[in-house]
């Protein structure tokens, strides 16, 4: 049997594997990505972000808890940062998941972001569709928490939560400038903590006044287009909770399905989805191609030969990417112009 | 095409676990910052857990290393239980077990016995842990 047909016949061990294939790269991850696809699309995937110590870990536990509690299955990544100097990792987001502890029915898995600033990254959105294709319900995605760069998670989850902590104008700050933009759902956690009021007041402010005065109402504003959101019928909601006892998780877990629920009405899932796969085809190219030209380039000799080359005046880097970029090129034109004689190729 | 396979990013993934009714977990932070600081990916359980829980964590992480740490004597009770657990998810034949902690010269041929590979004591260094992971670290 193979691993991706262990994993569909729901071997937990099978899916495990085919997570660390995928992020270790390791021979035949492609295969096994493009063999999952077809099995995918049924999970709902929830981003969770927020700035360091806001409580993510322990909201996505009692959010877990909460969709075990009404039979759902439920699939998490937990993404830590590693060590730009080591590349090691200490992964400490399982600690706080004890709720759920011995349910296998709860597939956690700790992911280093190995570098890869943003805390998300190609390796992410397909370990998202090993756990998908496994037939997990719900899928969460607890990112780095670094902040303002964690705008890549609307392009792999069908949802973003953004946790706020009350009472922290810098962070405040840090949303204006960036996450407070992609947040479907916000979470003012450690609600007891006093100061949680004005946060909240501050986001609803903040959300009536995020039409954009340079648009009409209704019409994207320019963070929409930039993260292509076209949808803007959808207000963002802000929730009040204590994850520590679980207070308010009921709530969240309600409007995130609301959330869900709104997706697929409107047809937003769907065309999301076609969006997101844009990017992952351009990404895939981009990737492939930088992979072709650095084979080009050693064929011919190496980056800094011809780096050498160019400071001392023999040629100039436009003439060096035109040879490298040549045979490819050849390839196309060529494939053109056989389609011009015999339009029926 | 495939380009890019073969060129994986491999980092040997560590599970550092504290097992049992045991609350001294100072042993366990450090063996996990310096497995960190040697490049590993370590995944820390937390205090108390028990044995199925640290199984599931080892199974869904897939980690090549599992350290248990234990300093509360039970080692003979948590040990085999774990140990059973991992063959139960057939993940006991790639996973290198290491025992950290306190246990007598008399029960360490019975652990090795179980299928442990190595019981660090109190005297154990660093570097000799360090050295013992990436010589005896399955290669998948």
């Amino acid at each position: 049997m193979s691993l991706v047909s262990d994993l569909l016949a729901g071997d937990h061990r099978a899916l495990a594997r085919t997570i660390t294939t995928i992020e270790n790269r390791a021979s035949g991850y492609r295969d096994i990505v493009s063999e999952l696809h077809e099995h995918t699309g049924t999970a709902d995937v929830i981003g969770v972000t927020g700035s360091p110590g806001a409580g993510k870990s322990t909201l996505v536990d009692k959010l877990t808890r909460q969709y075990r509690d009404n039979d759902l299955t439920v699939g998490v990544l937990a993404i830590d940062p590693s060590s730009p100097f080591t590349g090691g990792s200490v992964l400490g987001d399982r600690i706080r998941m004890g709720s759920t502890t011995g349910d296998m029915d709860v597939f956690v898995r700790s992911m280093s972001a190995r570098g890869r600033l943003g805390g998300l990254s190609t390796a992410t959105a397909d370990a998202v569709k090993a756990l998908d294709a496994f037939g997990k319900d719900k899928i969460i995605i607890e990112t780095v928490g670094a902040g303002q760069n964690e705008i890549d998670i609307v392009k792999t989850a069908d949802t973003v939560a953004v946790l706020v902590p009350p009472e922290t104008g810098d962070d405040i700050q840090m949303l204006k400038a960036g996450i407070f933009e992609i947040g479907d759902v916000f979470v003012v956690n450690k609600a007891d903590l006093s100061g949680a009021d004005r946060t909240v007041k501050e986001l609803q402010e903040m959300i009536r006044t995020r039409e954009d005065y340079t648009t009409g109402e209704n019409e994207p504003t320019a963070i929409d287009q930039a993260i292509d959101r076209t949808e803007t019928d959808w207000e963002p909601q802000v929730i009040e909770t204590i994850a520590n006892d679980g207070e308010g998780v009921e709530e969240l877990a309600t409007v995130l399905q609301e959330h869900a629920e709104y997706l697929v009405e409107s047809g937003t899932r769907t065309r999301r989805a076609q969006q997101r796969y844009a990017q992952e085809i351009t990404t895939h190219l981009r990737e492939d191609l930088r992979h072709l030209t650095a084979q080009e380039i050693d064929a011919r000799g190496s980056l800094d030969e011809f780096a050498a080359a160019v400071t001392r005046r023999e040629t100039d880097p436009y003439t060096i990417v035109d040879e490298l970029i040549a045979p490819i090129e050849e390839c196309i034109h060529h494939r053109a112009d056989r389609e011009e004689i015999d339009p029926e190729r | 095409m495939s380009t890019e396979q073969g060129q994986g990013q491999r980092a040997v993934r560590c599970l550092v676990a504290k097992v049992g009714l045991d609350g001294h977990d100072r042993g366990a932070h450090v063996i996990a910052r310096a497995f960190r600081d040697a490049g590993f990916e370590v995944i820390y359980s937390g205090l108390h857990k028990s044995p199925d829980e640290i199984v599931q964590a080892a199974v869904q992480e897939d980690v090549d290393v599992l350290g248990v740490s234990i300093l509360s004597g039970a080692h003979n009770t948590l040990v085999p239980k774990i140990v059973d657990g991992l063959a139960e998810y057939n993940a006991l034949s790639d996973t290198l077990v290491i025992v950290g902690g306190i246990v007598p010269e008399d029960d360490r041929p019975e652990l090795k016995e179980l299928g442990v590979a190595e019981i660090f004591g109190p005297g154990a260094s660093m570097e000799e842990t360090i050295q013992f992971v990436r010589e005896n670290a399955p290669q998948r």
